[in-house]
């Protein structure tokens, strides 16, 4: 079980000064917004109001089933139906939450089946407020940082079902999905026991069968669950001992894969509706400017093109069909304004944040010790670097598309978000409806990588504003250069770090002063044991979006603190690997997970001429994964990554083989961003256009392997989604300063080599 | 205009302009959703389905060019009984997939390269598999090729376990 909770937190935040409102709504922020929503009720957050709980029964017990604390029904067939207020969009959320609640409930895994959460706040996610309080009970710093826009969504309705943060499992899992499996059993124990007239303790669950082995008799769980229904559940009922776990632990095989891999999956994109039309939409060039006049006629000459609408700040073309669509907007030539930010281009912001690292005043500071005394001190070897890395774009390989269709005063959207609830708020607003009348019908997402919150996707505004005004059901699919120059990108950022290596070759001080919107620390924080450390944030907006990107900010500060590393071993004259380990609190999970991917990498072992290996280390989401990245580089400077080796330790892992994929192809798209990938900005607008100019890394260029190993620690359990990603940029850049002398410090790679 | 051809062996008519894309027809024409749209400029390969037999990207093929051609899509690979082509199975053994948007075009790219080389090399399903998947499921694509194609027997989970303090 998580922490409690502190019931104070609302309180304390509610009185803090509303701050300069900042662009962009963070992901964290929403988080924080949904605890403090529900503050104060330190125990049995999963149990639900009586009004919750009966909606709950209302839309679920449709079948004959019975629904207990709106997580989860049984049926007279004994098939448990699981409800998921996360998101699975092949992270294998579902099947690992379903793993959680069947291992304590002693169901038959064969008729388990996991469901995506009705978008209704009936389903509001408890368990994950009590995660993430607990997360953030330490950190009163954080919730007073929260900009005011965050601190207005206080007084909202409880919209949190959102998927990010890596959460699912270590929050809604361990909080929610096992307490309510284990809750559950005890009733259905109980009411065998009256049944069978026997006392409870001579009761054995298993297979979804509760049996009296002394009378030989046994009830099915289908049989029981109408009594157990109406029976009180306990807030506290006693956890399995992980020994004693069935499915904890076993790599069972996703639900949803057959449908992916036979073409039948629905996808928002491929949702469609009777007399639906299509539509496509060029917003501003320029975030912040706006439509001033468009030409409709060229569009409307164009055979299926049915309507041009304009929004504030985009142009709209609405046809029989997406190419008709397409064809349309192509023939417009709208005119937009800059909104003043014509100046704003890459080379601008980086130039801004070097002038505000070195005369503005940082907005936050972490770290202890005197600092400015040891960088002073005779004898202390002064170390410096300066680390720049781009905006990201997420690149779902699905482009945005939601369907919309106005009818009898209810706006139906069918896509796919990673906040159901949130994107009936944000789409009410728009339309300037009660969230009511808004309905939200989740359907599969092609990826989300942090893209699909209702804080940052604009397309639910330009849904709802164009679903309100048109009699027929309508679909927006955005392009894929709509979607590339239009992104909340992973912010552009840039750090100067610096360190003094003291006469016994450790360091004494270290410093980073890194610019961006977000204050990092709150999921990026420092590991290594240095006796003075200041870590300064200095807080810089574009005209961008900061959006969350898969990690968030620990793909940019593990980058720079793992980079570092390696130039202050390298001047340190010291192996990497036993630079950073002496670093690290001797005995600790650190030193276990780095020594183990050395071995499993045979850090030691020589290897052909040309080819090197990198290595680093980075904690986030309750995760600490070391990577190992082996390279060689190629006649034309590029490096080639050969083997890649992540080790792992999550505390528990759930499902190996979902653990695995998520690991890999973490540790993959931070290849791939470091390899190739940058949104860059001229005259406000972004350059970028399509995977042409934005490349993906591709199968020949990734690893053939991904070495995953987990240590099962049993320590707080960590997140899967996102802590795979951080270690392999720099560890690339390790590998490559290692086999060329190169040493990378500004990404992308492939920008430096060509340069 | 009318546009005659073929897709998973059905003969079926279109009414649309020349210049629409394939994939837009199958999409939205004839409800076959499973082949996907993902750039629009065939740099991804959601599109891919087969021509004639052959790998094509079809969000950059015009309707006019497959008239009275043979079309196959993901939903026509599996048998007439609903067997899956053993390519979509070595898919569900290896667990490939993960958002699965990609998918599509990845088991209708993998299907074209063993078609033509039969057991393909790594060197041979390096340069053919050139699909992009944003949820770096390339390890496992790979592993799935060589057990589709008898080169490798797939055990599922890779990752190794071992026990640490806490």
């Amino acid at each position: 079980m998580a922490d409690n909770p502190t019931p104070h937190l609302a309180e304390d935040t509610a009185n803090t000064p509303a701050k300069p409102k900042r662009k962009g709504v963070k992901r964290r922020a929403f988080l924080v917004g949904g605890a403090l929503l529900v503050g104060g009720g330190a125990f049995g957050l999963y149990l639900a109001e009586n009004s919750t709980r009966s909606r709950a029964k209302a839309l679920t017990e449709t079948d004959g089933a019975h629904n207990f604390l709106t997580w989860m029904k049984i049926a007279e067939d004994d098939t448990v139906t699981v409800y998921s207020p996360h998101i699975d969009f092949g992270q294998g959320t579902h099947t690992a939450l379903g793993q959680m609640l069947a291992d304590e409930l002693d169901a038959d895994w064969a008729k388990v089946v996991v469901e995506q959460a009705p978008a209704d706040s009936a389903f509001a996610n408890t368990a994950l407020v009590k995660g993430f309080m607990a997360e953030l009970s330490g950190m009163p710093g954080v919730v007073n940082a929260l900009p005011a826009a965050v601190i207005g969504m206080l007084t909202r309705s409880q919209n949190l079902q959102i998927t990010g943060g890596s959460s699912a499992v270590r929050f809604t899992g361990q909080a929610g999905m096992r307490v309510v499996g284990a809750a559950v059993r005890l009733a259905l124990i109980e009411e065998a026991a009256a049944r069978m007239k026997v006392p409870a303790s001579e009761l054995v669950a298993a297979n979804s069968t509760i049996s009296h082995p002394a009378t030989n008799r046994s009830l099915r769980y289908g049989e029981l669950a109408q009594g157990a229904a109406k029976r009180s559940l306990t807030s506290s009922p006693k956890l399995k001992d992980p020994k004693d776990f069935k499915l904890i632990g076993a790599g069972l095989p996703r639900a949803d894969i057959p449908s992916k891999v036979d073409g039948s999956a629905i996808y928002g994109i491929d949702f469609a509706l009777p007399d639906m039309r299509v539509a496509t939409i060029a917003a501003a060039p320029v975030r912040g400017g706006k439509l001033v006049s468009v030409d409709e006629a060229p569009a409307m000459a164009i055979k299926g093109v049915e309507q041009v609408v304009k929004l504030d700040d985009a142009v709209i073309v609405v046809a029989k069909g997406y190419w008709q669509a397409a064809k349309g907007l192509a023939a417009l030539s709208p005119e937009f304004s800059d909104g003043g930010h014509a100046g704003m281009s890459t080379a601008a912001i980086y130039a801004a944040q070097d002038e505000l690292r070195t005369s503005a005043k940082p907005s936050n500071t972490a770290g202890s010790g005197d600092v400015d005394a040891a960088f002073k001190a005779a004898g202390n070897k002064l170390i410096t670097a300066n680390y720049r890395v781009p905006f990201l774009h997420h690149a779902m390989m699905e482009p945005f598309a939601i369907t919309g269709h106005f009818k009898d005063g209810k706006l139906h959207l069918w896509g796919g978000l990673q906040d159901p609830l949130g994107a009936r708020d944000r789409a009410a607003k728009a339309a300037g409806l009660k969230m009511d009348d808004v309905v939200f019908h989740p359907m599969i997402m092609g990826g989300g990588f942090g893209r699909r919150f209702p804080g940052v996707t604009e397309i639910l505004d330009q849904i709802a504003l164009l679903a309100k005004q048109l009699p027929f059901p309508v679909k927006l699919i955005w392009s894929r250069e709509e979607e590339v120059r239009h992104g909340t990108y992973r912010p552009q950022s840039s750090a100067a770090l610096s360190a003094v290596l003291g006469a016994d070759g450790k360091i004494a001080a270290w410093r980073s002063d890194y610019v961006q919107g977000d204050n990092a620390e709150a999921e990026a924080g420092f590991i290594y044991d240095v006796p003075a450390t200041s870590r300064r944030h200095f807080e810089y907006t574009s005209n961008q979006i900061d959006g969350p990107w898969r990690s968030v900010n620990s793909t940019q500060i593990g980058f720079y603190n793992e980079s570092f590393m390696d130039e202050l071993a390298a001047a340190a004259g010291e192996d990497p690997y036993r630079f950073r380990r002496k670093h690290l609190p001797a005995g600790s999970r650190y030193v276990a997970v780095l020594d183990e991917v050395a071995a499993r990498a045979a850090w030691d072992s020589a290897l052909p001429d040309g080819h090197r290996r990198g290595i680093a280390i980075v904690e986030s989401f309750g995760t600490i994964v070391a990577e190992v990245v082996e390279v060689m580089m190629l006649p034309d400077g590029r490096p080639k990554v050969l083997k890649a080796f992540a080790v792992v330790d999550c505390g528990t892992v759930v499902n190996p083989l979902n653990a695995e994929a998520q690991i890999a192809g973490g540790l993959i798209m931070g290849l791939s961003a470091a390899m190739g990938e940058a949104i860059t900005l001229e005259k406000g607008a972004v350059v970028e256009s399509n995977f042409t100019d934005y490349p993906l890394i591709t199968l020949a260029d990734a690893p053939a392997e991904v070495d995953v190993h987990f240590i099962n620690s049993g320590a707080k359990m960590g997140g899967i989604g996102e802590p795979g990603v951080p270690p392999a940029s720099p560890a690339l850049a390790n590998a490559i300063a290692a086999a060329s002398g190169k040493r990378i410090r500004t990404l992308p790679i492939m920008a430096q080599i060509t340069a | 205009m009318a546009i005659s051809f073929t897709v998973n062996d059905t003969p079926v008519s279109v009414e649309a302009e020349g210049d629409t894309p394939l994939l837009w027809v199958l999409r939205e024409d004839l409800a076959l959703t499973g082949t996907k749209f993902g750039c629009g400029v065939a740099a991804c390969g959601a599109c891919s389905v087969h021509v004639d037999g052959k790998l094509v990207r079809s969000c950059s093929l015009p309707v006019s060019d497959v008239a009275g051609r043979a079309i196959t899509t993901i939903e026509g690979l599996k048998s007439a009984d609903g067997t899956l082509h053993a390519v979509q199975q070595a898919w569900i053994a290896a667990q490939v997939p993960q958002c699965g948007y990609c998918q599509s075009g990845q088991i209708m790219a993998a299907t074209a390269l063993i078609k033509a080389v039969g057991r393909p090399n790594e060197a041979q399903i390096d340069a053919a598999m050139t699909n992009l998947c944003r949820c770096g499921t390339y390890p496992r694509i790979r592993k799935a090729i060589l057990a589709a194609t008898g080169q490798a027997v797939y055990a599922a989970a890779s990752a190794t376990m071992g026990e640490g303090a806490a």
